[in-house]
């Protein structure tokens, strides 16, 4: 009886100061940047206020929507293209990365490492980075997509068929196939729901990004949107804006579709 | 001839785990063999050890003539094309139609390409079919392999085995997953197979009951070595006591 009031004790210690610790936190970073809740809170009405008056596309925004959604299919198709092209390297280099082919360990390690230098470098310093040598310029965009993608990708692709695969792998190996046919008649069918459901989700992501990474190279629906915001002209930076969020929504809901369909 | 030898076979886990020591037997064409044995006691390493899906540490192992441990990448796949294989979770590819299942058994025999891209001849296909109508699965050819039961799977698993045309199917806890009334049915259908087409079979069971109902010869292992061999008459309690490593009337056989 002592030992389970110790418990619950314990884990009520651990809350509180947790909690506190929080508060703490949020305090000092508060002192130090000048934050005031109260005044932050007070200035929503007003901002609400100037959203109304100025983010409304008005007519003369909607004159400028057939170019709109000319850089809008560019970005999206640019994003898909990126995405797919980086999925079929991923695939191939995962399996390097694998635990299923029994390659050498330190192939594995290095594949692991080299997808997590390519994941964890942002896709906005890659595009810093690829702008010294390619200037602003739509390849800049595709590489730094294609940079971060393809580490993402090999890293989540290694875990989806180590988990679903390696039964079948076995299997395939006793009848004495050899590697490729294990590969397209084992590993890729098994793992291809994973597989797909990841290349979906990267293609919604890769919109989301290339609309900024947009803004710095001067393509796309970023630099259309950087354009009419420096212009000073917010109704068509926010039709922008806008059909950015309803072209995410769409893709969405078509890819969840498209998930029921091949689950 | 025998069809398959062990000499002094050792396996030897990450230079620890002592897995196998010194097992030396042999099998002959045609045998119905079952090996029993506590879990971890070293059978399915055993079973692995013949077609290469584990590597043997020491000694020697012929099949068909062929020492199976230096063969190289070419000569084991035609080792593995001539040794089925039965799992206790079926192994099938889950998301591929049960045709396709049955003719991976074929990919063995197959170039790179035509295996990659899944191209069957037109006779593999009708042989396949046959296969599966011995199996009773004829209905179920172009369903998914994960809308089948258990008992299916199993049966899909034996199907792909026969594809080989193998001279030895090896056999891990094929009913360990399955109801008795279809561990019957598979337990029947290795039978059959063994006496039809002159497969030897080798089949690790958990069930010492089964075991000596279906086999002629009973191996049993123990802490990875073999402590009886012999006919299924002659496995008495107190050997059998000896192989699970129990004290006298623990076992659920004694009831």
């Amino acid at each position: 009886m002592e030992e389970v009031r110790n418990v619950f004790r314990r884990r009520k210690i651990t809350n509180t100061c947790f909690f506190a610790g929080m508060i703490l936190i949020f305090a000092a970073a508060s002192m130090v940047t000048g934050f005031h809740v109260a005044d932050g809170i007070r200035s929503f009405p007003a901002a609400a206020e100037w959203i109304v008056s100025n983010l409304v596309p008005d007519a003369r925004a909607l004159g400028h929507l057939p170019k709109i959604l000319d850089r809008l299919t560019e970005t999206a198709l640019l994003s898909a293209a990126v995405t797919v092209l980086a999925a079929v390297f991923a695939f191939l280099f995962s399996l390097l990365g694998s635990d299923i082919l029994k390659i050498h360990w330190a192939m594995k390690r290095m594949v692991r490492i080299a997808a997590a230098f390519f994941r964890n470098v942002p896709d906005v310093a890659w595009a810093m980075l690829l702008m010294f040598s390619f200037g602003q310029n739509i390849l800049t965009g595709f590489f730094a997509l294609f940079f971060t993608t393809f580490g993402l990708l090999t890293r989540a692709f290694v875990e989806t068929i180590d988990e679903v695969s390696s039964s079948c792998v076995e299997a395939l190996e006793a009848t004495g196939a050899g590697i490729f046919p294990i590969v397209f008649q084992g590993i890729l069918p098994s793992s291809l729901p994973g597989v797909l459901t990841w290349v979906l989700y990267m293609i919604e992501t890769n919109i989301r990004s290339s609309t900024l990474i947009g803004i710095l190279t001067a393509t796309g629906i970023g630099y259309l949107f950087d354009l009419y915001y420096k212009r000073l002209d917010f109704s068509s930076a926010s039709l922008v804006v806008l059909s950015i969020v309803i072209l995410v929504l769409l893709i969405e809901a078509v890819s969840n579709k498209i998930r029921e369909v091949i689950m | 001839m025998a069809l398959l030898e062990f000499q002094k076979v050792s396996k030897t886990y990450d230079n620890v785990t002592k897995a196998l020591t010194d097992v030396t037997f042999h099998l002959d064409e045609g045998e119905f063999v079952s090996i029993i044995g506590p879990s971890g006691a070293g059978k399915s390493t055993l079973l692995r050890c013949i077609n290469r899906l584990v590597d043997a540490s020491e000694g020697e192992i012929f099949f068909d003539g062929q020492d199976v441990l230096k063969a190289g990448k070419k000569e084991l796949r035609r080792i593995r094309t001539k040794t089925g294989m039965i799992f206790q979770h079926y192994n099938l590819v889950d998301r591929m139609s049960v045709i396709e299942n049955v003719l991976h058994g074929c990919l063995g025999r197959k170039s790179t390409v035509c295996g990659m891209a899944g191209i069957y001849k037109e006779e593999e296909k009708q042989e396949a079919f046959e296969i599966l109508q011995e199996m009773g699965l004829e209905g179920q050819a172009y369903k998914r392999c994960d809308e089948l039961s258990g008992g299916q799977k199993q049966r899909v698993g034996i199907a792909r085995a026969i594809m080989q045309k193998p001279k030895l199917i090896l056999c891990d806890e094929p009913i360990a997953s399955l109801d008795p009334k279809a561990s019957k049915v598979i337990m029947d259908h290795l039978k059959k197979i063994n006496e039809t087409k002159k497969i030897t079979c080798l089949v690790n069971l958990h069930q010492v009951d089964v075991a000596m109902k279906y086999s002629k010869r009973i191996i049993g292992v123990s802490a990875g070595k073999i402590v009886y061999d012999g006919t299924p008459e002659n496995l008495t309690d107190k050997v059998l006591h000896e192989i699970y490593q129990s004290s006298t009337e623990e076992l659920i056989t004694d009831v």
